[in-house]
């Protein structure tokens, strides 16, 4: 009953502010939504306590869905720690972000559709967490993509925000390309799409093939890989990465919960979801390896020029999701899981404090026109603060740090740990994305907070803290940002991590990044502090010291400037190689393909001829119902000869 | 054998409806069209109740004809014989949930000669429930072709401005196949003596009536011709589009709503079951030209101007996955393809309403004409937002469950379909987002569109149904698998006894002209 409390109470909460909205009241309707997130946020660190501390792992059967032959699934809920772990980051950070938009959507005339968008959000993720079969997880997926569309086209008369809309839909769905083909392989090895079926029978099928387009291929490595396709997709990983950044386009409380701390990591969850499967295919972890490395730096270096406030937060977080995905690869699934959770906390703290800057400068988003703010917003001052030292995973190893200190530095440990050629690349990337991450963070700080005030005198005048509706959540951000690293590291990641993760998550002996993350050199464990400082202090020579240096670098390095501001080029390249294309046939078919050849050939000549036919009997009319029953009146008087002929005549 | 005739009376109801109309309302003035409208709505209504009943009584878990009735009708082995099983149940299910909705739709479209306009409609009603409910081959046939006149009708009269060269598209498509169908119909009397649909069926697994393949791959073609005209399939797809831009609105609703629906249910009905063999063998064929479909249709949707037409394409697309379910030969992409049938009924019946809505307020289908429309039509947004998600086959919605379970079967059948079908969901999510964007999305700026009124309460009466069905059969689609899958699984084990029967039957075949050859 708690666990359908807590999916369903959002749900609620959308219909009613979705389509009683103008009846209860724009004030009416924030309030419903967020309290019933609340209630969803309690119960669910209430079902973490119970589920993954207390060992109680539920199944809540509510409703059958499709049944077709064999291919069988229902409605249900499927409580482990790994959803546990889950619902607690999703309605957690929902919640404070119901919150904080009372706040910043104060000024906005659709408040009720924005909550209602934003509940919609959270049960369609609620429903890909606690699914306990593939297709649930897609309703919950394409769910979650529906949201993401219409929160990012939220301000619709943008024509900016449609496009990104549209981008993401369309990225995602050539991800969801692969993720269905992958459900459809599934069920035909397994014949079945429940987990529970697919996760048992999976050892029986460590060396199966099966034919695939025509080449005998390994099951599990194939179905893997069509699953982290859309894994890639709705992650934002290379090289379906191109509408993360755009998505930005919506407003800030969206990007903190579902272009940071929740959707994007929903193909994180699937990995570590399927791990008793990926376990068993080594290729397609590689690959997942190879893929989140590559992004966490490709994100990073990208990163290091944006002006855009949000951009350069977005790409971070693609980057950090890279961080992710790598250490699935490597086997460190609690690993990875630990950093979504801890990254949910600070990423989320990092937007909504952005947030409140873009608030306090009258929405501007351009950290060039900034600068000088401290003094003025103290409070999101120091929450930024508070958040960057956590993306940059500042502690001192051994003693004590910030919540990203504990999940990244693992992670980099795990790589380092994994002792194989995609560990040490994953580590040499992750090592040059800390030292990045760490210099974006700051320069993003400094550019924003210190120095000349940039920002026109009459915005600077009026530039003040958020309210207490706004600040609030962002507090309690930062007591996450702080503290979850050190309170979950150990239950999560530690030596006992089976006993807290239960059946949820499976590690094959043989993948022993995780076992030995724990015991790696004394200068692995100190890398990383020491690039995130060497970072900052860059970030400090280049903003703070020497402020010509930026600019004189970008002119002497006008090609790697270029490159990198531009993003490596990826929007022109699939422009040119998609998007173009695909008008231009379709264009060909239509007039050429429709028009020339098939009705020329068909219809229209045969019609020609016989209209000429026509005019020289002259007789006929040129309606077509006449002609048509002149067809019919050959038939009939098929029939009555055949009539005829039948009874004898 | 006969019981309370409820088939004939649900098929012949709208009729009646429709001489009542005729023989009472005299005159053409406001009083008689009211009349007109409110007489045809209650046929339409009262039809759709009796269908309910049909339902109410439909025994699940069998995969036997029901509510058979049988009378003699031309010389021997020709009867009027009615019979509903699980294919049949759920498409006479949308054709009388559909045509009330018509109705409401042509309530202030249509203003001229309301009454002929309502007589059609009741007509046609009543000849396509009969397409679902003939279990006579040449009653079928009747029925299937008959129902071309008064769509004729309606595109011609109440239809738009060039109906003369689309009605001559339209009638040289379907001449061609109609006539093969007979001929084929015929060959089909004189080789088994009869034309009763059941026992031919059953006639395909007999090895002593089975027909030989070679004869199947003719006879399959002849039906093939027909029904690949009415899905439609590429190539014989290019009358569809114009078809439905000369249509009123609620022709196309019916047009994409029931009547393609005939093309499919033909090959379910006739070519599988009948002709199992050359199906088997014409399956790459048809897999190859649904492809082909999915993939240039979606295209061409792309870049249309016209909102109707944009539809109209996709519709030949969503038909591809139809095509391509349904010569998969196993349960999930047969149930798919009936399902994929049901829900684009529903949903591209929708999404031309939706442009009805809008043609009725500014005559105009052009797509660029229009942006911003969310400003004034919130409502309407909704469910124009639904239904696109619902045609992009959303999870939830209607269009996700056919779609889904059809790629399964495929990739079943072969992977490399199942790859390049995908790719219309793809496609399919381009297109469509991009009608909505260009329509309902975007600055509020042309002054004719600062004047468009949201739906009416009658509209809302319209879509509501529609929108409760697309969400029930995403969200609990067993109301209707449950209704096909005996029949679907007999037709899939009957298939599969065919195949069997003719592979037993084939060595001594090949022996023989192996013999012949030395």
């Amino acid at each position: 009953m708690m666990y359908v409390l807590i999916t369903f109470a959002p749900l609620l909460g959308a219909l009613l502010a979705g389509f009683f909205g103008r009846s209860l009241g724009d004030r009416a309707a924030m309030l419903i939504t967020s309290l019933l997130m609340t209630l969803a946020a309690v119960l669910s660190w209430v079902t973490l306590y119970q589920v993954a501390f207390g060992h109680s792992p539920a199944h809540v059967e509510l409703l059958s869905w499709i049944k077709s032959g064999d291919f069988a699934v229902s409605w249900a809920l499927q409580i482990d720690s790994l959803t546990a772990v889950m619902l607690v980051v999703v309605n957690t950070v929902s919640c404070l972000v119901h919150w904080y938009s009372i706040g910043y959507m104060s000024h906005d005339k659709a408040k009720a559709r924005f909550f209602a968008y934003l509940s919609l959000f959270t049960f369609a993720m609620l429903m890909l967490v606690t699914s306990d079969n593939f297709v649930q997880l897609y309703f919950g997926w394409e769910g979650v993509g529906l949201a993401s569309y219409l929160l990012i086209g939220f301000w619709y008369h943008k024509p900016s925000a449609n496009a990104a809309a549209m981008k993401a839909f369309i990225v995602n769905r050539v991800g969801d390309f692969g993720f269905a083909l992958g459900i459809a392989g599934i069920f035909l090895v397994y014949d079945s799409v429940t987990f529970e079926a697919v996760f048992s029978a999976t050892p029986d099928y460590v060396d199966h093939t099966f034919m695939f387009l025509g080449y005998e291929v390994h099951t599990l490595t194939t179905i893997c890989l069509l699953l982290f396709l859309g894994a890639m997709g709705k992650s934002a990983q290379l090289p379906l990465h191109t509408w993360l950044p755009d998505a930005m386009e919506g407003p800030t409380p969206v990007s903190a919960l579902i272009h940071a701390a929740t959707m994007v990591t929903a193909g994180v969850f699937l990995v570590a979801r399927c791990s008793p499967m990926f376990e068993y295919a080594p290729d397609a972890l590689a690959v997942v390896a190879v893929i989140g490395a590559t992004t966490a730096f490709f994100a990073a270096t990208v990163g290091l020029v944006q002006t855009d406030i949000k951009r350069v937060i977005a790409y971070s977080t693609c980057s950090q999701l890279g961080y992710m995905f790598f250490a699935a690869g490597l086997s460190a699934y609690p690993v990875a899981i630990f950093h979504l959770f801890t990254h949910a906390f600070f990423k989320a703290l990092l937007f909504l404090g952005a947030g409140s800057v873009i608030h306090a400068v009258a929405d501007e988003q351009d950290m060039r026109k900034m600068g000088g703010l401290a003094p003025h917003i103290r409070k999101t001052f120091f929450m930024m603060w508070i958040g960057s030292l956590a993306l940059a995973g500042i502690g001192i190893p051994g003693v004590i740090g910030f919540a990203g200190f504990y999940s990244k530095d693992l992670i980099l440990e795990s790589a380092f740990a994994a002792h194989t050629s995609f560990g040490e690349y994953a580590f040499i990337m992750g090592i040059a994305a800390a030292f990045m991450t760490a210099f974006y963070s700051w320069r993003l700080l400094f550019m924003t907070f210190n120095g000349k005030p940039r920002a026109p005198r009459e915005t600077m005048a009026h530039i003040h803290d958020s309210p207490p509706v706004m600040m609030i959540p962002l507090y309690v951000l930062a007591v996450g940002a702080v503290f979850a690293g050190i309170a979950f590291y150990g239950p999560m990641t530690g030596h006992h991590w089976e006993e807290f993760w239960g059946e949820a998550i499976l590690i094959l002996p043989v993948h022993t990044a995780l076992e030995h993350a724990h015991d790696v050199p004394t200068w692995v464990k100190w890398l990383p502090l020491v690039v995130s400082v060497a970072g900052i202090a860059l970030a400090w020579q280049m903003y703070i010291r020497n402020t010509e240096l930026p600019g004189s670098f970008a002119r002497t390095h006008q090609a790697i400037y270029q490159f990198l501001l531009n993003k490596w080029y990826f929007d022109e390249l699939y422009d040119w190689i998609f998007v173009r294309p695909a008008k231009g046939l379709g264009r060909i078919f239509w007039k050429r393909g429709d028009g020339q050849v098939i009705d020329g050939f068909g219809p229209d000549g045969i019609s020609s001829t016989v209209l000429k036919l026509a005019r020289r009997a002259s007789l006929l009319q040129s309606g077509y119902v006449y002609h048509y029953a002149f067809a019919m009146l050959i038939g009939v008087a098929v029939l009555v000869s055949f009539y005829f002929y039948a009874i004898g005549v | 054998m006969f019981a309370f005739p409820l088939l004939s009376i649900v098929t012949f109801a709208p009729l009646v409806g429709a001489l009542i109309i005729l023989l009472f309302v005299r005159g053409d003035d406001a009083d008689a069209q009211k009349n007109v409208r409110w007489g045809a709505l209650f046929a339409t209504t009262g039809t759709f109740l009796l269908s309910l009943i049909i339902w109410g009584r439909f025994e699940y878990g069998t995969a036997d004809l029901q509510m058979v009735e049988e009378v003699d009708w031309i010389g021997t082995g020709i009867d009027y014989r009615m019979g509903i099983d699980g294919i049949s149940l759920p498409l006479v299910l949308l054709t009388t949930f559909l045509m009330p909705l018509c109705i409401l739709a042509s309530w202030e479209a249509i203003k001229v000669r309301v009454k002929e306009y309502m007589i059609a409609f009741l007509l046609m009603e009543t000849l396509m429930i009969g397409v679902f409910c003939a279990q006579d081959l040449l009653l079928f046939y009747l029925f299937f072709e008959a129902g071309l006149i008064p769509m004729f009708l309606i595109i011609g009269i109440w239809g738009g401005g060039r109906r003369i060269y689309t009605s001559f598209k339209f009638f040289l498509y379907t001449l061609l196949g109609s006539v093969l169908m007979l001929l084929a119909i015929l060959w089909i009397y004189f080789d088994a003596g009869t034309t009763s649909i059941p026992a031919l069926t059953a006639q395909a697994v007999d090895p002593d009536k089975a027909i030989p393949a070679n004869i199947q791959t003719w006879l399959w073609l002849a039906f093939f011709a027909s029904f690949a005209v009415k899905m439609p399939m590429w190539p014989v797809h290019t009358w569809l589009p114009d078809a439905h831009v000369e249509a009123p609105t609620a022709g196309s609703v019916i047009l994409a709503g029931v009547l393609l629906k005939m093309g499919g249910y033909g090959f379910i009905r006739f070519s599988l079951p009948m002709f199992p063999v050359a199906s088997m063998d014409f399956a790459p064929l048809i897999f190859g030209l649904s492809v082909v479909a999915v993939i240039y249709t979606s295209l061409v949707a792309l870049v249309q101007e016209d909102m109707k037409k944009l539809i109209a394409y996709s519709s030949v697309a969503h038909m591809g996955f139809v095509t391509i379910g349904l010569f998969t030969f196993n349960v999930q992409g047969i149930e798919g393809a009936m399902f994929v049938m049901l829900a684009h009924g529903l949903i591209s019946g929708a999404l031309f309403l939706c442009v009805g809505v809008v043609y009725d307020r500014l005559h105009t289908r052009e797509i660029a004409r229009y942006g911003g429309l969310v400003e004034r039509m919130p409502r309407y947004a909704f469910v124009f937002m639904l239904m696109t998600m619902a045609s992009v086959g959303l999870p939830g919605t209607a269009g996700f469950v056919g779609e889904f379970l059809s790629i399964v079967g495929a990739f079943e059948a072969n992977t490399w379909v199942a790859l390049l079908m995908t790719t219309g969901v793809i496609l399919g999510a381009a297109y469509a987002l991009l009608l909505y964007r260009r329509v309902v999305f975007g600055k509020l700026e042309k002054e004719d569109l600062k004047a468009m009124t949201d739906l009416s309460p009658r509209e809302i009466l319209i879509f509501a149904p529609i929108a409760v069905a697309v969400i029930w059969l995403g969200v609990y689609p067993s109301s209707f698998l449950d209704i096909m899958e005996p029949s679907i699984t007999y037709l899939v084990e009957h298939h599969n006894a065919a195949i069997a029967l003719d592979a037993a039957m084939q060595p001594a075949g090949a022996e023989t002209l192996g013999a012949a050859k030395h």
